[in-house]
């Protein structure tokens, strides 16, 4: 049961095959005897059943959508009423949201059952899920490796079948990369898509959910219930969400693919970039035409982001202060020491990195040098997407220049971890949509390739994925000791 | 660009941020690391371009002037450490 798809478990629910409290029993099971891999901080197992059986009812009543009855997971950044939602953080970890996100809103009205939080990288800060309070997870693939961050949790649930379908977020790659580590698809939609209300923020102007999971097919129906205006979310944007799932076999023949030549400098081992080659000859196998293009600016995406990024977050975390909720320390002796005590334990060491160079940028006599400087060559990155966006249909490249790197390996060298993100993380300064589907792998671990879609064009992103999952059986396979 | 360990202690206490004295001197070294990393933004000429704050140049949303949330004050407050008669509660501030 637990190899078929969200699109496939939607059908044995209708047929009465089985039923959602079988399929949530034997997800729950899984979760249990895969606990070393350190997915989830919180199984919701009581309400987990509870909505099965309300799913069952509206299922037997024939009021079932595509997702009613299916055991889906959260990553923990997303707030749930009532239960521990810890953003991967001590600051959090006495933390029961009072109410839900959006997000989760919209999931529990579409009968959707929630598995349990998922681990992740502390504040969605970090490339490994190393950072985060709970302890790293890990790669159900090599389990001396790691997941990818931030939503390492996310992608390694998904991979290792403990649930059918999860969330994450990007802010900087932080869904295409575990996807890329892990095997799996992931979708960064375009920013305001989906409502970011009641997810915790890290950096408001790059953050954005989307759907993690096995297929393509199965990302559009989780898009499809994530996706829309959100009042309640000042950046969400009040355009209409089309059928996602409606275009997923259109024809790819005359779609052109920019490859830009920055992708493909020494950066990317010769493996990975054979990976994304071979991926791309499939595509001209479908009708596709390929161009080279060039984005000259892209090479200044991580410096511009390691100003924009901590900027945000020492803003964003700032309300983290020890007076109205989350970790207080003991005994304060004043004010000042309630505060910077509550927050210096609260936080981990990526955390205060990033609140610190964020403070810095931000402080009287540097805020010209580095964050003005950084949103002036923001624009400039954004310049060379439309440029390049208005000469083809989409973009291709690496998720990641290596496959998934060891526990450990980059954990002591931060600029190292930073690194690792220099494909991802032109898109979100951009706002665009990408994705991440499998494509290979190298040393025997998965390899993803990313596409990039101009604004608001998931739907495009999902039908060139899917045809080329139509063709290939990458995201068919299963990390052993799995099945 | 080097960051020296004072610098570093300042901006800590700007952010209101504990940091173990054990740990300023690798703070510091790191920070510089960072500030290293981006220091390449500097020789761009950036003289004519507008700063981009965000990707989609919205404007803020405006709506009706009417109450749209009800009072949770009490649920809101269940998660705060320490509270009474509905009031936040701190070390005193004034002497």
């Amino acid at each position: 049961m637990h190899n078929q798809t969200i699109a496939e478990l939607a059908k044995g629910l209708q047929a009465r095959e089985f039923s959602s409290q079988e399929l949530t029993t034997a997800h729950l099971a899984r979760i249990k005897q895969h606990s070393a891999l350190n997915c989830f901080i919180t199984v919701t197992e009581v309400e987990a059943l509870a909505q099965a059986k309300i799913a069952d009812q509206l299922i037997s009543d024939g009021k079932a959508g595509p997702l009613t009855g299916i055991p889906l997971a959260h990553k923990d950044i997303f707030c749930t009423q009532g239960i521990k939602t810890s953003c991967g953080s001590k600051m959090l970890d006495n933390f029961q949201a009072p109410y839900n996100a959006t997000v989760i809103e919209r999931f529990n009205q579409a009968g959707a059952v929630t598995l349990g939080k998922l681990n992740m990288d502390e504040f969605a800060m970090g490339s490994s899920n190393e950072t985060s309070f709970f302890g790293p997870v890990k790669n159900p693939w090599d389990h001396s490796a790691v997941p990818g961050g931030s939503s390492g949790g996310s992608a390694c649930a998904v991979a290792a079948r403990l649930a059918v379908g999860a969330t994450g977020t990007d802010t900087g790659g932080s869904i295409r990369q575990p996807a890329a580590f892990c095997g799996i698809t992931g979708l960064k939609p375009t920013y305001g898509r989906v409502s970011r209300y009641g997810m915790i923020a890290f950096a408001s102007s790059l953050d954005q959910g989307g759907p993690m999971t096995r297929t393509v097919e199965d990302a559009a129906l989780m898009l499809q219930t994530m996706a829309g205006f959100d009042s309640r979310d000042s950046t969400s944007v009040d355009k209409p969400v089309p059928d996602y799932s409606k275009g997923l076999n259109d024809s790819l023949a005359g779609l052109k693919i920019g490859l830009p030549k920055e992708f493909f400098g020494d950066n990317l081992n010769t493996q990975m970039a054979q990976v994304v080659e071979d991926a791309v000859a499939e595509y001209t196998r479908l009708g596709a035409e390929v161009v080279e293009v060039s984005m000259p600016n892209i090479n200044l995406s991580i410096p511009a982001y390691y100003i924009i990024a901590p900027a945000e977050c020492s803003a964003n975390l700032s309300r983290f202060d020890g007076v109205r909720y989350g970790h207080r320390c003991e005994a304060p002796e004043d004010l000042n020491d309630l505060y910077i005590r509550s927050r210096g334990e609260g936080f981990g060491s990526e955390v205060k990195r990033r609140i610190l160079i964020g403070t810095y940028a931000l402080s009287t006599g540097y805020y010209d040098a580095y964050y003005l400087q950084a949103q002036k060559i923001r624009r400039l990155i954004s310049d060379d997407f439309k440029k390049v966006l208005s000469e083809v249909d989409v973009v291709m490249g690496p998720v990641t220049p290596t496959p998934a790197f060891g526990l450990g390996e980059k954990s002591g060298d931060p600029i190292e971890m930073y690194l690792s993100d220099m494909y991802t993380i032109a898109v979100n300064l951009a706002g665009l949509p990408a994705l991440s589907i499998p494509a290979g792998f190298v040393d025997q671990k998965p390899v993803g390739l990313q596409i990039i879609g101009n604004y608001f064009e998931e739907a495009r992103l999902l039908n060139v994925a899917h045809r080329y999952q139509q063709e290939t059986d990458w995201h068919q396979q299963a990390p052993a000791g799995i099945e | 660009m080097a960051l020296t360990t004072e610098e570093v202690n300042k901006i800590a206490y700007l952010a209101r941020l504990g940091i173990d004295e054990q740990d300023v001197d690798s703070y510091a070294k790191e920070l510089s690391g960072i500030l290293n990393l981006v220091e390449q933004m500097s020789s761009v000429n950036t003289e004519q371009v507008t700063p981009m704050a965000h990707p989609m140049d919205q404007v803020q949303r405006l709506r009706v002037d009417e109450v749209t949330e009800g009072d949770q004050r009490a649920l809101f407050q269940a998660q705060a450490p320490d509270v009474e008669a509905g009031l936040y509660l701190v070390p005193k501030v004034i002497d």
